[in-house]
């Protein structure tokens, strides 16, 4: 690109708006709208006091931790909970988690995985990755809880 | 986002340019576009721009024109400053003295400096985030050749007791240096070259441009280039000055020391409603470093069960800006190594989210804020894995 160049459209190429988020950035350095909405709507939080299924995972200390609730009628989850302490990215995926696991058989809610997570929230931050692996971790371990009680009843 | 105009409480990451020195620095983004070191009129117009630039930030310090050298910020000044002297000093002894809490530009470097044969001494701070002077006498070697420690830390204000730790390193002929970058056009700091032997500070903070600092040298310290290059500020900072930005940061910080007695006074109450409202409003509230001598924009807050980055997220969706000291960026998040020095748990930390004021900031702001705040943590306590219902 010489300063000499005759194509009258080339100085117009060169101006670049950068005031003007770039699409390839959408999503990448920050959350998107659909994870924005989930953190500041955050579906099926609270707690379930009769709940079939309980788990606790993460380590607040470390920066996130999630308590979650089942309750299972006729092997699907019938009502779901949580609680997060965490970043948007952690309170959004455990909304995300939870609002797919709600009403699915429990075989179906095991094959869930952080992938489907950050899918359905039409992804996330690089450097948020990790925050969908808590909410699947806690399903997970929620329902080998429930599991576990289910083997212990006479 | 939010269509109201942004309440802009993150004054100490930087600071919008002031009137005074966007107008200082048009006429080199136009036609006095020569370099400094260039022989013909455009030159020598901008070599005496940078000559002029440079008596008067030595007229705001109360040094001398030769002890002001222009850098690309702070964090050049602080690596100039470190890494300069102890490879200047180096055949006199290894050992460097500087202090937990310091900013990763200084903290950084002297962990570089570690691996390349140099001795670290971190000394620990209070629980106000103050270092104590008598711990500098206890750490001081006899091959030690540097002490470097903040002049107010960033993140919660607190001021160091840096002339009485000037004042130690002088009588046993060690090198100190301060990064005054907070401090700088926040607080009065004295004739800085009395009790330092060199000092940064940055533009940006003070209403300035980003990308340019100065470091002073008090005459007759020892120190060499950390880049190769021209002869550029006496040949300790090679490259071509940044003329326009120096024009800036001139303007920015004569206009802010002129008005620092009325505005520190302003800005102190307005911190202090600040954090009234807030231990009144909401509970599970504490301010870091009350206790101590502080900068008076900066207010540096924990909330009890809740993470920083969600209420920043909050307070941003409101259109308020404000930062915090930890980011979980990575999955293992680095919760705020100053408010770790002052002995706050990792969860405690998690939790802190720094509001730092400036010329913008009013009461009405203030009382936006507050009450803003008060919502988010309810909020995000209702859906917290810590909180109880």
């Amino acid at each position: 690109m010489g300063l000499d160049t005759n194509d009258e459209a080339a100085p117009e190429k060169l101006q670049h708006d950068l005031l003007q988020p770039a699409d390839e950035d959408a999503g990448v350095i920050f959350y998107n709208e659909t994870v924005i909405e989930h953190f500041t709507n955050p579906r099926n939080v609270g707690e379930i006091d009769d709940a079939d299924g309980y788990a606790l995972v993460g380590d607040p200390s470390c920066g996130d931790q999630m308590k979650l609730w089942i309750k299972v009628e006729a092997g699907h989850i019938v009502d779901i909970k949580f609680k997060s302490f965490g970043c948007p990215g952690a309170i959004a995926t455990s909304s995300m988690t939870t609002h797919l696991a709600m009403g699915m058989y429990l075989e179906d809610a095991r094959t869930l995985t952080d992938d489907d997570v950050v899918r359905a929230l039409g992804g996330i931050p690089a450097n948020k990755q990790h925050c969908s692996l808590m909410g699947i971790n806690a399903l997970l371990a929620v329902i080998k809880d429930y599991e576990q009680r289910a083997l212990q009843k006479p | 986002m939010s269509q109201q105009p942004l309440i802009y409480f993150d004054h100490n990451a930087t600071t919008p340019l002031c009137p005074e020195a966007r107008q200082a620095m048009l006429p080199f983004l136009d036609n006095v576009f020569g370099n400094p070191s260039s022989y013909h009129s455009l030159g020598r117009q901008a070599r005496s721009a940078v000559e002029r630039a440079r008596r008067i930030i030595s007229e705001i310090f109360g040094c001398s024109a030769v002890e002001v050298l222009f850098t690309s910020g702070g964090t050049e000044a602080n690596n100039l400053a470190l890494r300069g002297a102890s490879s200047a000093m180096k055949d006199r002894g290894r050992h460097i003295i500087t202090t937990a809490i310091e900013h990763h530009s200084v903290l950084k470097t002297c962990e570089a400096l570690g691996r390349e044969g140099f001795e670290i001494t971190f000394l620990p701070v209070d629980s106000q985030g103050v270092v104590d002077p008598q711990l500098v006498v206890d750490a001081i070697r006899p091959d030690t050749i540097l002490i470097s420690v903040m002049h107010a830390n960033n993140e919660t204000g607190a001021v160091q007791p840096v002339e009485q730790i000037g004042r130690i390193a002088r009588q046993r002929g060690i090198v100190f240096h301060t990064d005054a970058v907070q401090a700088f056009g926040k607080m009065a700091m004295g004739t800085v070259l009395d009790y330092a032997d060199m000092v940064s500070v940055s533009a940006h903070k003070v209403y300035g441009p980003r990308g340019v600092g100065s470091l002073l040298v008090r005459r007759g310290t020892s120190l060499s280039p950390v880049m190769t290059g021209g002869h550029h500020e006496q040949g300790l900072r090679p490259g071509t000055e940044n003329v326009g930005a120096i024009a800036g940061f001139t303007a920015a910080a004569g206009q802010s020391v002129a008005k620092l007695a009325v505005e520190a006074v302003r800005l102190a109450a307005l911190r202090d409603r600040f954090e009234e409202l807030l231990l009144q409003t909401i509970p599970g509230v504490s301010i870091n470093s009350r206790g101590a001598a502080r900068v008076p924009n900066t207010s540096n807050i924990c909330f009890t069960g809740v993470e920083s980055e969600s209420v920043l997220l909050h307070l941003d969706l409101l259109g308020i800006c404000a930062s915090s000291g930890s980011a979980c960026t990575t999955g293992e998040p680095e919760p705020s190594h100053v408010l770790r020095a002052m002995g706050l748990s990792s969860l405690q930390a998690q939790g802190a989210v720094r509001f730092s004021f400036g010329t913008s900031t009013s009461q009405e702001q203030i009382d936006t804020g507050t009450e803003a705040l008060a919502g988010i943590a309810k909020k995000l306590r209702e859906v917290s894995s810590l909180c109880q219902n």
